[in-house]
């Protein structure tokens, strides 16, 4: 039960970079986090620090929370009825469920891709990309073709579509609708990605390609991934979080939490005891 | 094992039969109309028919000009008011959730869509023609936009409810507020399913005669002003039908293959707007 309850700080793993800069606030800071569906709560009293410019894992048995406290930190949590939020999330030191923030100011700057790949069906692949852009500032078509091109560059899949980004979105295969989908959130530039189990509807190769993008992004957004795999966590994560029934258990650096956890849980969980 | 084998491919050969058979009986009907009325009325057909209204008994060369667009006219009508309304207060069936007024919304739409057509005509003279004292074109169209509204929406509740939850996230997440998800993502993915409901209630409310009998009331002239009593296919089709001459009977075979062919035509298209934009 080590860390429970306290604002765990997530120490950056060893073989990065060790800058000599004062070590920045944490980009995202989750404080004090009960999250409820009506009177049950999905995560309670979680409190965990995500640095800017890492890979997180959230990991845990089914139902242990990990979504609910993934789509706290976008405000995704509130659309579901009646739910409702104790506790704050700050994104660079600013409570994102203060007064006077909006949900949609929040979404723009946390970007989210989900489990099942969701194109927009009714839209081709360069206006799925352009999607998020258009709650955003005004801007010119040059620009956004320009945001089109680089974005699904960055997203790895530029050479699969460029000679038919007018076709429809649901051309592509599941795998590059996926990273179509990563494309479609960041191309708002958002300074957070949050990934709900993305890999989890697509084959070995599909999911690889995405680990891969996920490796590339680290460099400009800070990312947390939701995941059921535990090899995944540990191939893509700088720091993992360990949840269960709610409760955060044990976080730390990736490669001490598969290796020496602290808590008896954390190990039956990381070396497929129960879950 | 070779028995029970060929005991299956007879009973599944069986099936296959009935399932053939009922789909044939369940065509007879249509193709029984369709053939009868080409039979009857094909030979009226000419370019007389589509070109020219009503000529005075002893006369020959009159047609039904007047009523096919009467009927067209009334049927615009009809859609220019009951689509926008219908289409809204489905996606808003489907996009309110739970919401008590929606409930109410429903079944005030069930109900609208099991009211007898002829009761709508009488609602109709009760509230527009007798107050203006006039028989009207208008009046004609909002008795159809009456019977066309509650189908549509109801229809357009069921499209908006086919589109996956997990697109309405998706926007959500990108930071599109509720109305433009509902508008952007939503109804622009239901889009080809609500076109396909309006044309099918528009094909439906074509063929209508009770609500025009008290509203529209028809007409021997061709006219298209809205403001006056105004002719239409089926109600050119009932009062030559019981007229006492073989010429006016003619005619209204002819008038009745043409307005089941404009039936069909809506059906058709409605048909392919939906295979042109599959989703799902």
């Amino acid at each position: 039960m080590a860390d429970h309850g306290a604002a765990a700080t997530l120490p950056l793993p060893t073989g990065r970079t060790s800058v000599a800069a004062p070590p920045a606030a944490p980009h995202v800071q989750v404080r004090s986090l009960t999250a409820w569906y009506g009177t049950a709560a999905g995560v309670r009293d979680i409190s965990l620090d995500f640095p800017r410019g890492t890979v997180s894992a959230l990991i845990g048995p089914s139902g242990c929370g990990k979504s609910t406290l993934l789509r706290s930190i976008n405000r995704m949590h509130e659309e579901v009825p009646d739910a409702r939020i104790d506790g704050g999330v700050m994104l660079d030191g600013v409570d994102i469920y203060g007064p006077g923030i909006s949900a949609m100011r929040v979404r723009r700057k946390v970007g989210m891709v989900f489990q099942k790949p969701s194109p927009f069906p009714a839209m081709t692949i360069a206006e799925n990309v352009a999607a998020g852009l258009r709650v955003g500032p005004p801007i010119t078509r040059g620009e956004r073709e320009a945001v089109v091109e680089r974005t699904l560059k960055r997203a790895a899949l530029w050479d699969e579509v460029k000679d038919r980004l007018d076709h429809p979105a649901l051309e592509l295969s599941g795998g590059q609708q996926q990273r179509l989908c990563v494309a479609r959130a960041i191309a708002p530039e958002p300074e957070v990605l949050l990934l709900d189990e993305p890999t989890a509807a697509l084959d070995p190769i599909a999911t690889a390609r995405i680990e891969e993008l996920v490796h590339e992004l680290r460099r400009d957004y800070t990312i947390i991934i939701v995941t059921h795999n535990m090899q995944q966590a540990a191939r893509v994560s700088d720091v993992t979080a360990f949840l269960y029934l709610g409760a955060l258990i044990e976080t730390g650096p990736t490669s001490v939490m598969f290796t020496a956890p602290s808590s008896p849980q954390t190990e039956a969980y990381v070396t497929g005891r129960f879950g | 094992m070779r028995r029970r084998r060929l005991g299956r491919r007879i009973v599944g050969a069986a099936m296959t039969g009935a399932t053939y058979g009922a789909a044939a009986v369940a065509l007879v009907p249509l193709f029984a109309i369709l053939g009868m009325l080409v039979v009857k009325g094909a030979g009226s057909l000419d370019l007389n028919f589509f070109i020219k209204a009503s000529v005075p008994l002893g006369e020959t060369g009159g047609g039904f000009a007047h009523a096919i667009v009467g009927t067209l006219i009334m049927v615009a009508l009809a859609a220019a008011i009951g689509v926008p309304v219908g289409v809204g207060a489905g996606i808003y069936l489907a996009e309110s959730g739970g919401a008590k007024a929606a409930t109410i919304v429903r079944f005030v739409a069930d109900t609208l869509n099991g009211i007898p057509s002829i009761v709508i005509g009488i609602f109709a003279w009760t509230w527009i023609v007798r107050p203006t004292g006039r028989f009207s074109a208008w009046a004609g169209g909002i008795a159809l936009a009456c019977i066309l509204a509650p189908i549509v929406a109801r229809t357009t509740e069921e499209m908006v409810r086919l589109v996956p939850n997990s697109l309405r996230e998706a926007a959500l997440a990108l930071g599109y507020p509720r109305w433009r998800t509902s508008l952007q993502v939503v109804v622009r993915t239901a889009l080809p399913g609500i076109v396909t409901g309006c044309l099918v209630a528009l094909a439906r409310v074509a063929g209508e005669t009770a609500p025009l009998l008290f509203t529209a009331l028809g007409s021997l002239y061709l006219s298209t002003d809205v403001n006056r009593a105004m002719a239409a296919l089926p109600l050119q089709i009932y009062s030559y039908a019981v007229g006492p001459y073989d010429e006016w009977h003619r005619q209204a075979w002819a008038g009745a293959l043409v307005l089941i062919l404009l039936v069909l035509a809506l059906g058709i298209v409605a048909r392919l707007v939906t295979h042109r934009k599959a989703y799902g």
